[in-house]
C-alpha cells in the first residue's frame, strides 16, 4: 500500500518493528544484519522497515566497506520544517477565512 | 551548515480587518483555524485555549477533559505582537526541555484602517534536533508515548 510512502515521521513510528529499530539505533548505529539478529523479525522485514524510516527522514544510511550502517538522523529537522510549513499555510488560510466571516463582537476601540 | 535557511518558516498574509480584530481573532480563535488533526490528544479535541498573558499556555483540551499544553506564551503585546514557544518535536512528542523548543512570532502590521498584514515567523526549528533522548524515552515508556501515535498510525495500516 502506498500509504507507507507518506513521509510522516510519526506515522513511521507507529509500527512495532520500526519502533524497535528506532530504539535500537538510538543506542548506537547498526548494520541490517545486527538489527535482524536482535529483533524477532526477518531481515527483509528489517530492510523494509528501514526504508520507511529513511523515507520519513528519521534514519540515514552510510556505506562502511561492504556493509550499510544505519543511524538516526540527528535532527530530522527538514521533515519537521516541511510539516510546519504546511501547517502554517493551512492555518493562515483558515485564519483569513475566519477574519472575513467574523463580525466585530466586542465594542472595538475606535482607531483613527 | 545551511541550517539558518531551513530552520525558519516565514509566512505573511493580509487580512481585511483592523489590527485589533486581526490580533484577537488570531489569539482567541486559534483553535478554529489550526488544522484540527494536529494535536497530541488521545481523545477527540474539544477546544484550544490561548491564555492571553506572558507565562500563559496554549493548550488543547479533549472531550474527556485531558489537556495537552503545547506552547508557552513568551510575549503578549496586543494588538501588535505575540510570541509563543512551540513545544512539539519532530515526531509530535512534547518537548520536555524548553531548550529544545522552537518559537513562533506573529506580528500584526496596520496596512490601513481596514487591512492588517500578519507576519508569522516560526524560528529555531533546529532546536528540536537534539531531541532523540526524549523521543526514545517516549517510545520505551508506553505511558509517555502519546496514544495518538497508535491512533494515527492505524490510518496507515495496510493490514486490511
Amino acid at each position: 500500500m502506498d500509504a507507507y510512502g507518506s513521509a510522516e515521521p510519526w506515522a513511521a513510528l507507529g509500527d512495532p518493528t520500526r519502533h524497535a529499530i528506532v530504539t535500537a539505533l538510538a543506542q548506537r548505529p547498526r548494520a541490517v544484519t545486527e538489527l535482524a539478529a536482535e529483533l524477532p523479525v526477518s531481515r527483509p522485514a528489517v530492510s523494509q522497515a528501514l526504508r520507511v524510516l529513511k523515507d520519513a527522514g528519521l534514519v540515514t544510511e552510510q556505506a562502511a566497506g561492504t556493509r550499510r550502517i544505519y543511524r538516526l538522523n540527528p535532527t530530522a529537522v527538514e521533515a519537521l520544517r516541511d510539516q510546519l510549513d504546511m501547517f502554517w499555510n493551512r492555518a493562515l488560510t483558515n485564519y483569513a477565512d475566519i477574519v472575513d466571516s467574523t463580525e466585530p463582537t466586542k465594542p472595538n476601540k475606535e482607531r483613527r | 551548515m545551511t541550517q539558518a535557511a531551513s530552520a525558519t518558516v516565514r509566512k505573511e498574509i493580509v487580512v481585511s480587518a483592523p489590527i485589533d480584530k486581526a490580533f484577537f481573532v488570531f489569539t482567541e480563535r486559534l483553535g478554529d483555524f489550526k488544522p484540527p488533526e494536529h494535536n497530541l490528544l488521545a481523545a477527540p479535541i474539544a477546544e484550544t485555549v490561548f491564555e492571553p498573558r506572558v507565562g500563559g499556555h496554549i493548550y488543547d483540551r479533549a472531550t474527556d477533559g485531558t489537556e495537552c499544553h503545547w506552547a508557552r506564551v513568551l510575549l503578549y503585546e496586543p494588538p501588535n505582537r505575540v510570541v509563543f514557544s512551540w513545544d512539539i518535536g519532530p515526531t509530535w512528542q512534547l518537548e520536555t526541555d524548553p531548550e529544545n523548543a522552537s518559537e513562533v512570532e506573529v506580528r500584526f502590521i496596520e496596512e490601513d484602517a481596514s487591512r492588517t498584514r500578519v507576519a508569522l515567523e516560526h524560528r529555531n526549528i533546529d532546536r528540536h534536533g537534539p531531541g532523540w533522548e526524549a523521543v526514545v524515552d517516549g517510545i520505551s515508556n508506553d505511558q509517555g508515548w502519546p496514544l495518538y501515535l497508535a491512533r494515527y498510525a492505524a490510518l496507515f495500516d495496510d493490514g486490511s
